[in-house]
C-alpha cells in the first residue's frame, strides 16, 4: 500500500473539484470499492486521498422540467427507496450487493469503478442516461456532459480526465408509457457480481414496444447497449415470433468470455434466457 | 506510514477524540486502537457482515469504511446495544431461540437485525431475510435467527 500525504474532506463542489485539478488525487466516498481494490493490491493511494462525502449538494435525487437529476453521492439504498427513482432503477438497487454495502456505496462510485458487470450502469444506459463531468478550467468550475453509452472504454476505464470530478446522472423523466425491466444472475441473489445483467425499455403503447434500449452487463469488456436487438424490436408487437428473434439478436450483440465466473458459452445462453423472460415482463405490464 | 487525521465522533453514547492514520479502516479503529473486540474481522472485503456497525443510523460494513471519514458521525457497535450488563431484546431472543452457536457472526447479525427491525416494525419472514443477506452465518442454518426477529418484531410491532 502506497503512503498517503494528505487528507482532504472538502465542504464545497468547486473546492473539490479545483483540488483535483493539481493531480494526484485519489477520491473516496463510499468506500466499498477502494477498500478492497486497495487491500488486494489492484490499486495505490495517491499522495492525496480526498473525501467527498461532505459536499453537500452533491447528494440526492431531483426532478426538473422533465430531467431526472441524481447527484453522484446519492446512495443505491436512496435511490432503492426513492419515488423518483424509474422502476428498472429501483430494480437494479434492490440486487446490489447487501443492505450494509448499498448504505454506503454511491452511484457515482459505482458508475467510476467501470466494472462491465456494475449493477446500477445497466439501467441508466436503459434510461439513456447522461453523466456530469466537473472540471476547474480558467477560475471557474466547468461541466461537460457526456452520454453514458460512451461513457465506458474498457474494464475499469472511463473517458473521465483525472482532474474531472463525476458530479451528477442526468436522463429525461419516462413517460407514462414507459416500462422497464432489469434482471442480473449469479448464485446466490445476495453480495453477487453479475454473471450476466440485461436491462430492457421503451415505451409500451397499444401493443407495440417504441423508443427501445437495451443493455448488457458483463458480456463484453465495458456494460453496452444491445443495438441489434433494440433495431430488432423497434416499432414491433411483441409476439413469441419476435420476442424469440430478438433474443437471437442479444446472443449476437454479446461478446461475452470465459472468466472465473462463467463460461462464454453459459452467458450467451443466458443473455437469449433473460431477453426472452424481460419481453415478457413488457407484455404483461 | 500515512499521514494522520484528527477525528471527533460519537461512540455508543461516549465522544471520542483520536488520531488516526487516514488509511484506517473503522474496523481497525475499534479493535486495535478503541479496543473493543465485539465487532469481528473476518472477510475483510464485505462479504460476511460480521463487522457491521450502525453509522448515523444506518448500518454499513466497518471494514470497507475509512476511519477518516467518521468525523462528526455517531456509530454504534453490539458494545452500545444493550444497558450495561443487560441485554437488548435482540440479543436476549438469540438466546432464547437458540439462535447463537459459534457466535462469531452474531454481532454483526444482532446489528443488522437490530437495524431492520428500526426500520420497519411489521417486518415479514422474507423481509428479514432479504435484509440479513449481507451477514453470513456458518452454524445456526439461519432458522433460528429468523425466529429469534420474528419474536422481536411480535412483541415490538
Amino acid at each position: 500500500m502506497s503512503e498517503i500525504e494528505k487528507y482532504i474532506a472538502p465542504d464545497t463542489v468547486s473546492d473539490a473539484v479545483k483540488a483535483l485539478s493539481s493531480g494526484g488525487v485519489t477520491i473516496l466516498a463510499g468506500g466499498t470499492d477502494l477498500t478492497p481494490q486497495v487491500d488486494a493490491g489492484r490499486r495505490s493511494h495517491a499522495p492525496t486521498l480526498m473525501n467527498i462525502r461532505r459536499v453537500d449538494d452533491l447528494s440526492g435525487i431531483t426532478q426538473n422540467k422533465g430531467e431526472t437529476r441524481i447527484g453522484c453521492l446519492t446512495t443505491v439504498s436512496e435511490i432503492k427507496q426513492s419515488d423518483l427513482a424509474p422502476a428498472i432503477l429501483r430494480q437494479a438497487a434492490d440486487h446490489f450487493a447487501s443492505e450494509q454495502i448499498r448504505n454506503a456505496a454511491t452511484l457515482g462510485g459505482n458508475i467510476c469503478n467501470a466494472s462491465p458487470a456494475g449493477d446500477m450502469i445497466n439501467p441508466l444506459l436503459v434510461l439513456d442516461a447522461s453523466v456530469e463531468l466537473a472540471s476547474w478550467k480558467e477560475g471557474a468550475m466547468e461541466v461537460r456532459r457526456e452520454p453514458i453509452s460512451r461513457f465506458f472504454t474498457g474494464p475499469g476505464k472511463t473517458i473521465k480526465h483525472d482532474n474531472e470530478l463525476l458530479i451528477a446522472v442526468v436522463f429525461d423523466t419516462p413517460g407514462p408509457d414507459f416500462v422497464g425491466y432489469f434482471r442480473k444472475s449469479g448464485p446466490r441473489p445476495a453480495l453477487e457480481i453479475s454473471t450476466v445483467s440485461v436491462g430492457i425499455g421503451g415505451d409500451y403503447k397499444d401493443g407495440a414496444f417504441h423508443n427501445v434500449r437495451v443493455a448488457f452487463g458483463a458480456v463484453g469488456p465495458t456494460p453496452l447497449r444491445g443495438k441489434a436487438t433494440e433495431a430488432m424490436l423497434e416499432g414491433q408487437a411483441l409476439t413469441a415470433e419476435v420476442i424469440d428473434k430478438a433474443a437471437r439478436a442479444a446472443q449476437d450483440d454479446a461478446t461475452p468470455i470465459d472468466d472465473i465466473r462463467a463460461t462464454s458459452w453459459y452467458r450467451t445462453h443466458l443473455i437469449a434466457v433473460f431477453t426472452e423472460e424481460l419481453l415478457n415482463n413488457v407484455c404483461q405490464n | 506510514m500515512s499521514v494522520k487525521t484528527e477525528l471527533n465522533f460519537t461512540l455508543n453514547g461516549r465522544p471520542v477524540n483520536i488520531e488516526v492514520p487516514v488509511d484506517m479502516t473503522v474496523l481497525n479503529l475499534l479493535r486495535e486502537n478503541l479496543d473493543l473486540k465485539g465487532t469481528k474481522y473476518a472477510c475483510g472485503e464485505g462479504e460476511c457482515g460480521a463487522c457491521t456497525i450502525e453509522v448515523d443510523g444506518t448500518t454499513i460494513n466497518s471494514c470497507l469504511m475509512y476511519a477518516a471519514d467518521l468525523n462528526g458521525r455517531t456509530v454504534m457497535t453490539i458494545e452500545g446495544l444493550g444497558a450495561g450488563n443487560k441485554m437488548h431484546p435482540m440479543q436476549q431472543s438469540f438466546v432464547d431461540h437458540g439462535a447463537v452457536q459459534c457466535g462469531f457472526c452474531m454481532p454483526g447479525m444482532i446489528i443488522q437485525a437490530n437495524y431492520l427491525v428500526k426500520q420497519n416494525p411489521d417486518l415479514t419472514r422474507e423481509e428479514m431475510k432479504r435484509g440479513l443477506e449481507g451477514n453470513i452465518c456458518r452454524c445456526t442454518g439461519y432458522t433460528k435467527v429468523l425466529d429469534a426477529v420474528a419474536a422481536i418484531v411480535g412483541a415490538e410491532g
